[in-house]
Order: C-alpha cells, then sequence, then structure tokens
C-alpha cells in the first residue's frame, strides 16, 4: 500500500538567540527506504534520535532540511492528519473525558463521517481487537493492556497507509508485552501495512522486524534484518548493541592476513585464525603487528579446560536452562570488574559466558574457556568490522519465515 | 512457654503503644478542630454581627453594650429600598461581573493555550511581567483611565466596567489557565492532531473538556473577584452602571452613619455572591487543587 523514502534527514534545534544561539544536529542526515507492508524498527539507545525521526515521519516535528517521501511524494508541507499515518504512542494517549468507542472514532468524526458509518468502523475495528465489550468504558477503567488495545484500535480505524509505534509497550509488564509482540506481529499480518515501530527492547527489535534501523547519535549505524545484524554486525556499536548479553571484547594483534582470514595472537600468545577479510568495507586494510578487537556473543564461547582464554568466575546467574558466568576478562586486565557491566564496552571489561544450564562452576573458580572462531568478530581500532567470508545461512531469513501464518498461506497456495 | 511469655508481653506493650498513638493522633485532631473553628468564627462574626444589626432600629444599632436580643424589624430593608433601587444595582453587578468574566476566559483561553503548548523563550517572563502588573495600586493609573473613559465615553457604563474588570482579572486568568493546561499531557495533543483536529478543533474538543473544573473555578474567581471590586466601579460610575459595591457606599452619608440600614445595604450586596460561593465551593476547591494529585 504504501512505501516510505527519507532523503537526507536533518533535524537541528536551536537554543539561545542571537549571537550566542547554538544549534544542537540530534539527526544528522538519515537516508532509508521503508517497502511496502515492510515492519521496520528503529533501535537505538536512549537520545539517539529514533523518536526524533519518528515524531519527523509523523509531522508532529518539521525536519530541517531533507525530504520525507510517502509513495514518492512529499510530504514535509503537508499536516499530521493529512499524511495518512497512524500513531500510537508511549503514553497511549487516549482521550480521558471520551469512551473506548468515541476515543476510537475521533479521527472519523472529525472527518465528518457519519454516526452509522463510524459506529460500523469502530466496531470492525474493535473486532480485531477483541475491545467490543470495552466500547462503552472510559480509559480510567481499563488496565494497561486494554488501554494499550485502544491506542491500537484508534490507528486502525483511521485505516492508515502506514502506522506509527513510538514504545508502545514499554509500559505493560513482561507477560503482556510478549503477548502484545505477538498480537502485533498478527495484526500486521492481518492490515498488510507499513509499519515503523521505535524501541530500545532489542527483544521486540529482533522479534518483529522485518528490517532493523540501529541508530546512535543520530547517524544510521546499520541496516538489515535481525539474523543479518545479529551475525554480520558492520561495527563494533551494532556488535555491542544487538545480543543480550553483550557480545565481549578483547584487544589482539594481527600475526598474519590471508585470503582465508586474518590470524590474531590471544593473550596466552596461543593463535587464531578468524575467517574475516583483511578490509573493512570503508577504510584501509590491516597488516600484521596492527591492534585489533576481537568480539565474540557469550553464547559462543564454549567452557574446556585447554581452552586459550581464562578467568574467575565473579558471579553466576542461573536461570535453569542457562547459566551465565561474569568473569574476570581474560587477559587478566579486568580484574575486580564484572563481565558486562560497565558502561562503555571497552576491551578490558569483564567477559559474559552463558554456559549449560547444569554447570556445577562456582564463583571464584579459574575456569578455561574458548570459542568458536568461525562466530568471532574483528573490529579495526575505528570500530569497523572486518566483513566475514562465510555469509550465515540464515541471514536472508524474513520474518514471515518465522510464523505459521505465512506458512499456511503458501500452503493455500499450492492447493 | 518462655517464649510465649516474652510474645504476650511484647503484644501488650504493642497494644499499649497502639493506644497510645492512636490517643495522640485524636489529640492533634482535637486541636486542629478547635483552631479550625476558632478561626472560622473569628472570620465570619462580623458579617454575622452585620447580619443582626441589618435587623435593629437605629437606635439598637449604636447602643453600648450591644443588644444581642432585639424584636427584629425589617424596617431597615424597606427605606434603603425606597431610597435607592437595589435590584438595579444587582442587575449591573450580575451583568458587569459575569460579562468581565466571560471577556476575560474569551481572551485567556487562547493566550494560555500558546504560553503553555507553543512555548517561547519570552513565554516565562510574560507571564512573571503579567502577574506584576497586579503589583501596581490601581490609583496609580486612575488619571489616564479616567480620561480615557472619558473620551471613549465609557464613564458610567456597563461595557467600560466590563472591559476594565476583564483587564484587572486577565493576569490571574491567564496564570491559572496556563497552569491547568500545563498539566494536559501534550501527547493527547498531539494524537488529537494525528486524528486530524485543527487547532480550535483541539481547543473545543479535547483541552477544554480536559480542564473544565479548572476553567470553572477560574471563571468563578473570576465572578468573586469582580463582584466585590469596589475601587473602579466607585470612580468610574455615578449612577447608571453602578454596581453593588457603589450602592453600599451611597449609604454613607453626609448626614451620619445609619449603622442598621448600612448593614442592611451590605447584607443585601454581599448575600448573592455569598450564597454564590457557598453553592460552588465544592467546584472552587476541585478545580484549585486540579491537577495536583493524579
Amino acid at each position: 500500500m504504501s512505501t516510505l523514502t527519507l532523503k537526507n534527514i536533518v533535524k537541528e534545534f536551536t537554543s539561545g538567540s542571537g549571537a550566542s544561539a547554538s544549534t544542537t544536529q540530534v539527526i544528522k542526515g538519515v537516508d532509508l527506504e521503508v517497502k511496502d507492508q515492510e515492519f521496520v524498527v528503529f533501535v537505538g539507545p536512549s537520545g539517539c534520535g529514533k523518536s526524533t525521526l519518528m515524531r519527523m515521519i509523523a509531522g508532529l516535528e518539521n525536519a530541517t532540511s531533507g525530504d520525507i517521501l510517502i509513495d514518492g511524494q512529499r510530504i514535509n508541507d503537508v499536516g499530521p492528519a493529512e499524511r495518512g499515518l497512524a500513531m500510537v504512542f508511549q503514553s497511549y494517549a487516549l482521550y480521558p473525558h471520551m469512551t473506548v468507542g468515541e476515543n476510537m472514532g475521533f479521527s472519523l468524526k472529525l472527518a465528518g463521517v457519519s454516526k452509522e458509518e463510524r459506529a460500523k468502523k469502530v466496531n470492525a475495528a474493535a473486532d480485531v481487537l477483541q475491545l467490543g465489550p470495552l466500547l462503552d468504558r472510559k480509559p480510567k477503567a481499563l488496565s494497561g493492556g486494554q488501554r494499550q488495545r485502544v491506542a491500537i484500535g484508534r490507528a486502525i480505524v483511521r485505516n492508515p497507509s502506514i502506522f506509527l509505534f513510538d514504545e508502545p509497550l514499554s509500559n505493560l509488564d513482561a507477560a503482556l508485552r510478549v503477548q502484545m509482540r505477538i498480537e502485533l506481529a498478527r495484526l500486521h499480518a492481518e492490515l498488510k501495512a507499513t509499519m515503523i515501530y521505535v524501541t530500545h527492547d532489542q527483544i521486540e527489535a529482533m522479534t518483529m522486524a522485518d528490517k532493523i534501523v540501529v541508530l546512535q547519535g543520530g547517524v544510521v549505524e546499520q541496516i538489515g534484518s535481525p539474523m543479518e545484524l545479529y551475525h554480520h554486525p558492520r561495527n563494533r556499536f551494532v556488535a555491542g548493541f544487538i545480543g543480550s548479553p553483550k557480545m565481549n571484547f578483547l584487544d589482539v594483534t594481527v600475526t598474519d592476513v590471508q585470503a582465508e582470514g586474518v590470524t590474531v595472537r590471544l593473550p596466552d600468545d596461543s593463535e587464531s585464525l578468524v575467517r574475516v577479510a583483511g578490509q573493512p568495507e570503508a577504510g584501509s586494510a590491516v597488516s600484521v603487528g596492527d591492534r585489533l578487537t576481537m568480539g565474540v556473543r557469550p553464547e559462543h564461547l564454549i567452557l574446556d579446560d585447554s581452552g586459550p582464554l581464562g578467568g574467575q568466575v565473579q558471579v553466576i546467574e542461573r536461570l535453569g536452562g542457562v547459566t551465565s558466568l561474569y568473569l574476570a576478562s581474560p587477559d587478566g586486565s579486568g580484574d575486580g570488574k564484572i563481565g558486562g557491566l560497565k558502561a562503555d564496552d571497552q576491551a578490558d571489561s569483564g567477559w559474559i559466558l552463558i554456559a549449560d544450564g547444569d554447570v556445577a562452576s562456582r564463583v571464584g573458580d579459574n575456569i578455561r574457556y574458548t570459542f568458536d572462531s568461525a562466530r568471532a568478530h574483528l573490529f579495526t581500532s575505528d570500530g569497523l568490522a572486518l566483513p566475514s567470508l562465510d555469509r550465515h545461512p540464515l541471514t536472508g531469513l524474513t520474518r514471515q519465515d518465522n510464523s505459521l501464518s505465512s506458512v499456511s498461506a503458501a500452503q493455500a497456495t499450492d492447493v | 512457654m518462655m517464649t510465649s511469655s516474652t510474645n504476650s508481653v511484647a503484644a501488650a506493650s504493642m497494644a499499649v503503644n497502639a493506644s497510645r498513638a492512636r490517643r495522640s493522633v485524636l489529640n492533634r485532631k482535637l486541636v486542629l478542630t478547635l483552631v479550625a473553628w476558632t478561626i472560622a468564627l473569628m472570620m465570619f462574626f462580623p458579617i454575622f454581627w452585620m447580619f443582626l444589626t441589618s435587623f435593629k432600629t437605629e437606635a439598637e444599632a449604636i447602643s453600648t453594650p450591644p443588644s444581642l436580643f432585639f424584636t427584629p424589624s425589617i424596617d431597615g430593608y424597606i427605606e434603603i429600598q425606597a431610597r435607592a433601587d437595589y435590584f438595579k444595582y444587582a442587575l449591573n453587578s450580575v451583568v458587569i461581573s459575569l460579562g468581565a468574566t466571560l471577556l476575560a476566559l474569551l481572551i485567556a483561553i487562547p493566550s494560555a493555550y500558546s504560553m503553555a503548548f507553543l512555548p517561547t523563550k519570552r513565554t516565562q517572563t510574560t507571564l512573571l511581567w503579567m502577574l506584576s502588573t497586579k503589583m501596581l495600586p490601581s490609583v496609580g493609573v486612575l488619571l489616564p483611565v479616567y480620561l480615557i473613559f472619558r473620551d471613549l465615553g465609557l464613564l458610567d457604563s456597563r461595557t467600560g466596567l466590563i472591559i476594565i474588570y476583564m483587564l484587572m482579572n486577565l493576569p490571574i486568568v491567564v496564570w491559572m489557565l496556563y497552569t491547568f493546561f500545563k498539566d494536559i499531557p501534550k501527547d493527547i495533543l498531539e494524537a488529537g492532531r494525528m486524528d486530524g483536529a485543527s487547532t480550535l478543533q483541539e481547543i473545543f474538543h479535547l483541552l477544554l473538556p480536559l480542564t473544565l473544573p479548572g476553567i470553572a473555578s477560574t471563571g468563578l474567581l473570576c465572578v468573586i473577584l469582580s463582584w466585590n471590586e469596589a475601587f473602579w466601579s466607585l470612580n468610574l460610575t455615578t449612577s447608571n452602571a453602578a454596581p453593588l459595591t457603589a450602592y453600599i457606599a451611597s449609604f454613607s452619608s453626609p448626614e451620619g452613619l445609619f449603622w442598621a440600614k448600612l448593614s442592611a445595604a451590605s447584607t443585601l450586596a454581599v448575600a448573592p455572591i455569598l450564597i454564590f460561593g457557598w453553592m460552588t465551593q465544592k467546584q472552587m476547591v476541585r478545580g484549585l487543587t486540579f491537577g495536583a494529585v493524579k
């Protein structure tokens, strides 16, 4: 139904006046292409500009420069309502003095739609969201999950070409969040609409997105499918941001660069071949003797008594199925720092290892471990990833491949 | 055995503590109640005395010691009604208070809207400046205002008083509405804008219904302030547009003070606003604390 294109979007806020005026750029030239019926998720740390970007798409904020196009039409100067978008706010922003039905029908009322027509559309949307019995209640008398559904219903009634969600699940408890996540995915399939979703929760991003846009400091760090970001992060920020617990980092030295990969020296003087190209996407090739940062995800570390890395267990979190071991860093420099708890992802912070649920290690034990070199990442000193020589087989997966509805749809077309 | 006895001792001491705590709460309540009643009586007594005096004869009104028990008479009321038509003044008061209030709200709502939702760096300064005009003694601008009114033909006209009362109350009304509007989450108005509401629709469908308690109490306060205003009414009106404040003042005659008649006139003048205030006090309190507890 609808595509969205952002061309070199810049947003500046000016503070002060006259000669002392200072300009802060919060969005620094964002380009983005959203395809029809795509589910795009903006993620990033707080203050990265993801909400501002969405508000500019919604029309609640003006872009300082750049073009916003819907279906190829420039809409920078079109009012929010005329853009054919609907937005679900983090606070739900329901009208407290109106019933659920009135809330959902408000846009139609403003548009001058007749009462009968309005009731029909509101009822249809209420059916989709199982809100039928609540139509006469005021928002005050609803639970958090119900309010959330009303907010979504209010968006559905407008039959928008693009849905915008601004951290819609952050006020719900964990169980409800899981339920709403699945419900939103179902809605997306049912409504066949383009959806843009802002969140800082990477589980939401990974599970719902066709395409994730990782933002930091007003700059797009990477755009790609969830599996692509996980397996092939373009830089160290994305590598550290996607995945939980965070990726572990370690300083290493290059000892050999060959066609089949880069060999690096680990702290215990052993060497390891990582299958990555010797040159980042942009920038100069690495050479022997260069200092690189190696990144390995906690789930790709393997306990091994003769492994090249070692460290003292400082905290153990047993979740039953898996156990997280927080370790002093492998080169010993992170002594006293507990893995993954440092705010900046410095290489000298401790490591985290995800082991089997039945692992018998205790706090204070010195353990040794190894890693799957096929799953290791190397980053240059300016944070760029050396591209992997092997594409991960799942990077091409789309979100539809993960849900039954598409399978049954495929079967239906087969018949 | 040992533990059970210590337990029972502990329980007993807890019970003593609890009853002591309850007693101290009770004591505090008693003191607070007494203080509140004393203040209330002190404030209400003059009005009560005025009310009593209005039913006395002139002789009884000035007798010492003041007579508490007397045969009430309504002669005072009859006499003052014969001297000046109460209803003409009352009607002026009603028209002027309501007119000034409506006009003030009409101007203040858009102003407060823009200050609350589209603030600039000068908004706070503007608000303070508006409030600071209230610090200026009215008499300081009496002469210019009087001359302007004379030249515009507004002297002794209801329109003139409505304008001057509106100006007098505007800072307070804008300030109050501003704080009420500020409490409305921006998201709700933005949701309205996404739903296609124009600025006017935003105000009428969302903002006003949501802040109605606040607007109502602002209006009530404005009515009361306008009703009680005496300085401008005494200086700018003579007879045609004179409200009740001028009516009371007209009884302080050069022939000497007639306490009973003056009391009767005053009682008549304050009665409507007193009853009005009493009827709307719940609304006032609700509006003034609106948004304070959420």
